[in-house]
């Protein structure tokens, strides 16, 4: 199939089966790949209200029809699974070589099924697919791991494997690759965990068919060639996403402190151009990627190397945990990694943790001696390999914020900044209803990769609520997670402003397939619904209060930065989600209509 | 004569090369039937090595069928046709890019100077200049 690898591999740990299928034409065309598949496979295959981390659960892994082509940026692989973290979608993507080398295999998505009675890690080479003993590797870290089978199988090789935390079932562990590239959230690595899966290794030597091979070599040279001549190359590629540190600590966007500002009086430390200069021996790309903004570090007073830290980790790890040395957060970032937890909910969870400590609701009883407050960088690596081993406050802290929270009381869930039960990522935003409606209404958690709307923000006045606002939101929510069905990166059209219409030819060329923008975006807007659909599916009364943002962000105006004083209107988030609703057609409740769903054409997904 | 440059420490590993190089010789998005390489050294030290063909034509001075011959861009380059699979030029090469995987093809490949690779390298690690081009 033109752009496909062609087949759906299974493989069902309980009893060691291994099975191909073709890949169904009819999916493709409807769902094109990526998260689409993977999305497709949880909703028809895994029964409702399973238990995350049971044997009914499944891992999908998926490329779309971009990966590992000459496409700018096209390797990003995602994984989906119903989620530990919050009890409902996950879908994390992750970028790397890992999602090329499946389509070289031949393979449009990996389905994990059932519970493996030892830990194996599953190897594909080719044709040739097998489990096989980990023992040797479990309780290792992600990245010793990837590079002893590595170092085992030889370079051509890609790993994607789960550090302790992983095995441990933390519930926001990831899934480590590449060394430094992750499916990060939502607890992807705890379900692999769960599997006994420690790792997957693939290669593949077969060439991936296109439809027209002189129009799809045409279109993806202008898609370079637009790339390369792009005004912001050079400064992206220099800095990566840390370029926007800067900006968000002089916007108020930085979180800092749990996120009671946005502004952070040490931020300077952690500019971009100090991390290049102090800490960054390499710039490292995902495959494919003329941009690249894997920023890979050397911390010298550790002797760690990582690849980051990126903004999210600079804003949740940084900032937000009071951090002001890069090389602090550098090294915070190396142990996320190997231990095998995301950075962004570890940063959320410890945030809230030493707000506790700095409130008295916890003393160094219940910290296990740990003097946690903000900016004891100390404390922050002790408490990621806690949190890992599931070991004294780290058990707590494991579970996530929200549960934490609900768990310690004492109006803790007051300052548990997260949404539908996921930590928010590195955007503070008391002033800025875009962005904070972008968080309330992601199909995953407060996550920002969907809709990424702080900019939009400043641009028409961030304290407005207004019906083109919630529309811009939802457009983003339907075009920027495209590039996550397409198995391609998102940066080259945000970062680099290349005109989006260079992919249609490409798009076209190689899947054979005539598809607009508007095509693609109504993919986007099913797949938006299906996810709405399987929440309330999985939780019983998911209703618009699971839409509600983190007190703080409209009672809690900061007392200082760029925001000091400012705050959204608790009236105002009930406005942008009534907003929000009307305009998807969903009701008051944020349930899709039956008329939505019709319009849609979801009706199979619906009992 | 003209030959590939490659500056090693400014490539990222992204690997754009290897697919728009297989798309030239073979009509095939296959990295693994690339006439380049990238190596990637990592954790530590943390680095990309890329090897290219320098056009030193050693492959061509031992290849007993004539198979490695000058196209019209002054570069060696593999006849198909009259490969024998022999293997000879393989260990002539002084940068280990002569390759024959016969898994991969039922012909030895390298690099013909077509200049894809430069055309879709985003962070400049690849020029083609005159051979006598002393490398900065």
């Amino acid at each position: 199939m033109n752009g496909y690898g062609g087949q759906i591999l299974r493989v069902n740990l309980s009893n060691g089966q291994i099975t191909k299928e073709p890949t169904s034409p009819e999916m493709a065309r409807e769902f094109v790949g990526g998260r689409g598949f993977g999305l497709y496979f949880l909703l028809k295959e895994v029964p409702p209200k399973v238990d995350p981390l049971g044997p009914q659960n499944k891992l999908i892994i998926s490329s779309g029809p971009f990966s590992g082509l000459m496409i700018p940026g096209a390797g990003k692989c995602d994984w989906t699974t119903k989620a530990p973290l919050t009890g409902g979608y996950a879908s994390a993507s992750m970028g790397g070589h890992f999602t090329a080398e499946m389509k070289y295999a031949g393979l449009d998505s990996i389905i994990l099924e059932g519970i493996s009675p030892k830990p194996v890690y599953l190897l594909i080479d080719d044709n040739k697919i097998e489990l096989r003993d980990a023992s040797h590797l479990w309780g290792k870290g992600s990245m010793v791991v990837e590079k002893t089978l590595k170092d085992q199988y030889g370079e051509e090789f890609q790993v994607a494997a789960i550090g302790p935390a992983g095995e441990n079932c933390v519930s926001f562990a990831h899934i480590n690759h590449d060394y430094g590239r992750q499916a990060g959230r939502g607890g992807v690595g705890a379900v692999m965990g769960s599997k006994k899966v420690k790792a997957i290794v693939v290669r593949g030597t077969k060439s991936i068919p296109v439809a027209d091979l002189e129009a799809y070599r045409k279109a993806g040279m202008e898609l370079f060639k637009a790339c390369k001549e792009a005004e912001m190359l050079k400064e992206w590629s220099s800095y990566g996403t840390t370029i926007v540190v800067s900006w968000c600590d002089e916007v108020g966007a930085l979180p800092t402190r749990n996120f009671s500002a946005g502004s952070f009086e040490d931020g300077k430390n952690l500019y971009g151009p100090v991390m290049r200069q102090k800490i960054v021996i390499t710039d490292k790309g995902c495959f494919g990627c003329p941009s690249p903004c894997g920023k890979y570090s050397r911390v010298q007073r550790y002797n760690t190397y990582v690849e980051g830290p990126e903004y999210e980790t600079i804003g949740m790890i940084g900032s937000n945990l009071g951090l002001s040395s890069i090389e602090d957060v550098a090294h915070a970032n190396y142990l996320c990694d190997e231990w095998g937890i995301d950075t962004i909910s570890a940063g959320g969870v410890i945030a809230w943790a030493m707000e506790c400590y700095e409130k008295g609701i916890f003393t160094k009883a219940d910290t296990d001696g740990l003097e946690l407050k903000f900016g004891n960088a100390d404390a922050v690596f002790k408490l990621i390999e806690k949190i890992a081993k599931k070991e004294g406050i780290g058990a707590l802290l494991a579970d996530g914020v929200k549960r934490a929270a609900q768990k310690v009381g004492k109006g803790s869930e007051k300052w548990a900044i997260h949404v539908k039960g996921m930590e928010q990522s590195a955007y503070a935003t008391h002033n800025a209803t875009a962005m904070l409606l972008a968080y309330m209404t992601c199909d995953v958690g407060a996550h920002h990769n969907r809709a990424w709307a702080i900019t939009y923000d400043l641009q028409v006045g961030r304290e407005r609520v207004a019906p083109e606002k919630v529309a811009r939101v939802i457009w983003l929510q339907h075009f920027r997670p495209m590039f996550d069905v397409l198995g391609g990166c998102r940066l080259q059209w945000v970062e680099l402003g290349i005109d989006r219409n260079l992919y249609l030819p490409a798009l076209e060329a190689i899947t054979g397939i005539h598809r607009t923008w508007e095509d693609l975006e109504l993919v986007g807007e099913r797949l938006w619904n299906l996810a709405r659909l399987y929440w309330m599916r999985e939780i019983d009364g998911f209703d618009r209060s699971w839409d509600l943002p983190a007190p703080r962000f409209y009672e809690e105006p900061p007392t200082s930065g760029a925001t000091k004083g400012q705050i959204t209107r608790f009236e105002d988030v009930q406005k942008l989600l009534d907003l929000y609703y009307e305009q998807r057609g969903w009701s008051s409740q944020g349930h899709p209509t039956p008329q939505t769903i019709e319009r849609l054409g979801l009706q199979s997904f619906v009992n | 004569m003209m030959r590939l440059y490659a500056d090693s420490s400014k490539c990222s590993g992204c690997r754009a090369c290897l697919v728009a190089c297989s798309l030239n010789l073979f009509q095939e998005n296959n990295p693994k039937k690339a006439a380049l390489v990238i190596e990637a050294h990592f954790p530590a030290p943390g680095n990309y090595k890329v090897r290219v063909c320098t056009q030193c034509g050693a492959c061509a001075e031992v290849c007993p069928t004539g198979a490695i011959k000058l196209n019209d861009r002054g570069a060696y380059y593999v006849d198909m046709a009259e490969c024998n699979l022999c293997e000879a030029c393989v260990p002539e090469c002084p940068e280990s890019v002569m390759f024959v995987r016969t898994e991969l093809a039922d012909t030895s490949w390298k690099c013909d100077l077509c200049g894809d690779c430069v055309n879709v390298c985003g962070t400049g690690v690849l020029w083609i200049a005159e051979t006598e081009a002393a490398v900065a």
